[in-house]
């Protein structure tokens, strides 16, 4: 069980800091952090879950548009910089735990650590009010 | 492996009476095994590595954790250089952009020092490592990226029978709650872990280290903390804060003792220290 670069280990220790809800993936998109805000749109606290692999944590949310119509994955921010290795900032709507439509930001980033290497990635989640 | 300590001061030299039981040289460690020689580090206590023996082949190599004036300082004054018949390998970290060469062209030059690096006579060669795993002679190198401002790294060196982990820069407990309990997010982790001999950064004590938090070094404490959780044999305290004497570092060590009773053995590092390992 190796331990995490630091170029992941810092992102965590930001996110710690921040009331932005972060989260924190590895190079395949395995969920490997997410900070205390990140949880409440979880529904989940990550001292009980740990990690989570892609195939679980992807299927929390619903990403729909504003009609509620169910977003493909390749759209979404996180998804296009794990393919890319690019930032990506997209505002759509998740469908909330208790199945109201809420109106997010997402900004993702990769990690890319020196000498230019491609560690993983992190999404930002912004909660925004209809302008 | 025989490893010989030349200075462990962290910062800057600090030269005097106050010092002198723990040394004032800053950041070098001599590593020997089966006549080869590593050289970590290259800060004022380097020049004490002038009266090394003639390696095998008359090679030698250095191995710097991080370009910080205190861990490069001495390079200049470093006899090998100067002899056309060594053969000088520098293993360091490499940045995002500039390389290693022309880094240490920054103080190796003019007006800094009255030399460039290419007019050096002895034949240099210079390799970035990242995380990287290499082999000099008898030693099995493995380098990481450290938490330390600037690109640092740490070194796990094993010679086939014992483990010695070098981390004299390093601030693992950075970010709000310290040094997490979760291994896989600590900083240095695989370097240390079951490390016969141990020489890490302990520059402060723990309130020393609330006014200093990000500067990128760690408190006693919490070098005892990461020691233990890495399981290592012993552990050697560097790094010594320039304003601590060694009344101060004697006092805090019997302190340290008092409140601690963790399984392996720890003190601090003390030039001219000569361990077999
Ligand atoms: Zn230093
Ligand atoms: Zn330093």
């Amino acid at each position: 069980m190796a331990a995490y670069e630091i170029e992941i280990i810092l992102n965590r220790q930001l996110a710690d800091c921040l009331s932005i809800p972060v989260f924190i993936t590895d190079r395949e998109g395995n969920l490997i952090y997410y900070n205390e805000p990140a949880e409440q749109i979880l529904g989940k606290r990550y001292d009980d879950t740990g990690e989570m692999p892609v195939s679980i944590w992807a299927t929390i949310f619903k990403p729909v548009d504003e009609k509620g119509n169910v977003l493909s994955p390749d759209d979404l921010p996180l998804v296009k910089t794990l393919k890319n290795c690019k930032p990506y900032h997209k505002t759509f709507c998740i469908e909330s735990l208790n199945g109201k439509i809420e109106k997010i930001a997402v900004t993702s980033y990769p990690i890319l650590g020196r000498p230019s290497r491609f560690l993983g990635a992190v999404a930002l989640f912004w909660e925004t009010k209809d302008e | 492996m025989k490893i010989t300590i030349r200075g462990v001061r962290g910062s800057i030299p600090t030269s005097g009476p106050a010092t002198q039981k723990y040394g004032g040289n800053t950041s070098c460690i001599e590593v020997s095994a089966e006549g080869w020689q590593l050289v970590l580090d290259g800060g004022s206590g380097m020049r004490n590595s002038n009266t090394l023996e003639r390696p095998l082949n008359n090679r030698l190599d250095i191995l710097l954790t991080h370009l910080h004036m205190d861990h490069i300082q001495g390079l200049g004054f470093f006899k090998p250089f100067f002899d056309p018949e060594m053969e000088v390998h520098i293993w360091g970290p490499a940045g995002s952009r500039k390389s290693l060469h022309a880094r240490l062209s920054k103080y190796l030059s003019p007006p800094l020092f009255p030399m460039y690096i290419r007019e050096l006579p002895c034949k240099l060669i210079l390799h970035e490592v990242d995380k990287s795993e290499f082999e000099i002679g008898p030693f099995r190198v493995q380098s990481q990226y450290v938490i330390h401002p600037g690109p640092t790294v740490g070194f796990r060196i094993n010679d086939g029978k014992r483990i010695f982990t070098y981390i004299p820069d390093h601030e693992p407990a950075l970010g709000i709650h310290g040094i997490v309990s979760d291994q896989k997010w600590i900083s240095g982790f695989d370097l240390a872990s079951n490390a016969d001999l141990l020489i890490h950064d302990a520059q402060y004590t723990t309130a020393e280290y609330k006014e200093r938090t990000g500067w990128g070094h760690s408190s006693m404490d919490d070098a005892l903390r990461f020691a233990s959780m890495a399981c290592v044999k012993k552990l050697l305290m560097a790094h010594h804060d320039p304003n601590h004497t060694d009344t101060y570092l004697g006092e805090l060590l019997t302190e340290l003792k008092m409140r601690n009773n963790y399984s392996f053995h720890f003190d601090l590092a003390e030039e001219g220290m000569v361990i077999e390992l």
